[in-house]
């Protein structure tokens, strides 16, 4: 594997769509649920172990070589919120643009005629992953890095934190994001069936009512 | 003393418009008791908790079948309260619920609420395997820990199958043991009280609902399939059941205003 490709899909500039996205960070921070860096870091922790964990699976086992189409139903199965799921198809069809530009394959291809309109983001990433030589556990690294980055780098714009504490949040949840990134490549070993679906019911729901708002700074 | 107890039910058309059960085995603590159903269509059974379960330790499991054009509710007399039990080496407890529901038959599946007792340490499963024409309304509530009591442990996992495909599936864990930030502002909030009413109705095919807010703390929304869930979070259990009922009746509501049309 390459440890740079690594650092290629994993910066925030790869250009998939991921920054107009604040994870849910948006609704929290407008309902007074994220006020400082310690809202916050509650908000990525349990973001991480929650929807965070099962994309990172989801992202791992298309790494692994798991037919991407039936980790696609399972993210649907996994995705109650049609707002999320939508969120996801579309940054799933922009990270397939940029991934068969950068790394083409005929998996890649394979998907994209499968799901003109966009697989679930994570499928996408792993399979990238997968077309860049990288393994399970790289691309859950990346897709749980991206579940606390997004809200973090929001929250920053939303309620002018300062970049250095919100980077910090990251950071202390280093040893969290590779427990994480473990666990949902051990699960990937296991074959689809095994793959976690774990949830957060307020960031469901509030992704519905953040979709219906006439003006918002975060696309979701 | 952990309990191992299997309870079983089967519910059939009796063949002169109502359903049969054939199957309705106790077991342990899960005592079934074929009550008078306010659907004439339906069998009903109610779950009456012959002692006090889950303990930590005890492996509770229901299996239940709705069989092809059967119609069945099955609810319960009180919440189940999971509990330590009396030593705290015993590890945690099961309750494993097995649900399949055939052509044509309907189901609804109304338990009372689940509540987390400080100092239990339960992990639910609930599958569920729904034939393409079968429809199932099915309610689920956690409390998390008895009036002002901090809650015990409690993973729950619902997995709905619809014709062998995966419709719906969630994992949620709380109380000590649980991932970080499950009372954060990402997934409870404070909330004590957590809800999923969940409708797989072959009509949705063609006709889906639209996604919808039920109040600031909850909300229906169709999934990829023919269902729909609604989520909720409140302060207590007295509130999501509230919220729930309301979603419920527009529900059924719904489904009667649809074959009356048909």
């Amino acid at each position: 594997m390459s440890r740079a490709a690594l650092l290629v899909l994993a910066d925030g500039r790869f250009p998939a769509g991921g920054h107009a996205h604040s994870g849910g960070a948006e609704p929290a921070v407008t309902q007074g649920r994220i006020r400082d860096a310690d809202d916050l870091a509650a908000f990525c922790r349990g973001r991480l172990h929650t929807a965070g964990l099962t994309a990172a699976a989801l992202a791992a086992a298309a790494a692994h070589g798991l037919d991407p189409l039936a980790l696609d139903e399972a993210a649907d199965a996994r995705t109650p919120s049609p707002a999320l799921r939508a969120t996801a198809r579309k940054l799933g069809r922009q990270m397939m643009r940029a991934a068969r530009a950068t790394w083409p394959s005929p998996e890649l291809d394979a998907l994209a005629t499968a799901r003109p309109r966009g697989a679930h983001q994570p499928v996408v990433l792993g399979l990238t992953a997968r077309t860049a030589g990288l393994g399970p556990e790289d691309a859950a690294h990346c897709v749980a890095y991206e579940t606390v980055s997004g809200p973090a780098t929001a929250v920053v714009r939303l309620l002018s934190l300062d970049p250095f504490h919100a980077t910090a949040v990251l950071a202390r949840l280093a040893p969290e994001l590779d427990e994480v990134a473990a666990q949902a490549a051990e699960a990937a070993r296991h074959g689809i069936d095994a793959l976690p679906a774990a949830s957060a019911p307020l960031l469901d729901i509030t992704a519905e009512a953040h979709a219906a708002w006439p003006v918002r700074l975060f696309a979701s | 003393m952990s309990v191992r107890a299997t309870a079983r039910l089967r519910a059939e058309p009796d063949g002169r418009g109502s359903t049969a059960l054939p199957l309705l085995e106790s077991a342990g603590p899960l005592a079934l008791r074929r009550t008078r159903s306010p659907l004439p269509e339906h069998a009903r059974v109610t779950v009456v908790g012959a002692m006090s379960a889950p303990l930590n330790g005890d492996r509770l499991a229901i299996e239940a079948e709705a069989a092809d054009g059967a119609r069945l509710t099955v609810d319960a007399a009180a919440a189940t309260v999971a509990l330590p039990g009396p030593s705290t080496d015993t590890g945690s407890s099961t309750y494993a619920i097995h649900v399949n529901v055939g052509e044509g038959a309907t189901l609804y599946w109304l338990p009372e609420q689940l509540v987390s007792s400080h100092g239990s340490d339960l992990h639910q499963t609930t599958r569920i395997e729904l034939a393409p024409t079968a429809r199932l309304l099915l309610r689920e509530e956690q409390i998390l820990g008895r009036h002002g009591e901090p809650t015990g442990a409690l993973t729950t996992r619902l997995t709905v199958h619809r014709a062998g495909r995966p419709l719906l599936d969630q994992q949620l864990a709380y109380g000590p043991g649980a991932p970080g930030g499950w009372d954060g502002p990402a997934v409870l909030g404070g909330h004590r009280a957590v809800g999923q009413l969940f409708l797989a109705d072959p009509s949705f095919e063609d006709a889906p609902l639209p996604a919808r807010l039920l109040g600031p703390t909850a909300a229906l929304t169709p999934l990829a399939g023919p269902a729909v869930l609604v989520t909720a979070v409140a302060a207590d259990a007295r509130l999501l059941r509230e919220i729930l009922d309301g979603a419920l009746h527009e529900l059924l509501d719904g489904l009667k205003a649809d074959t009356g049309n048909s």
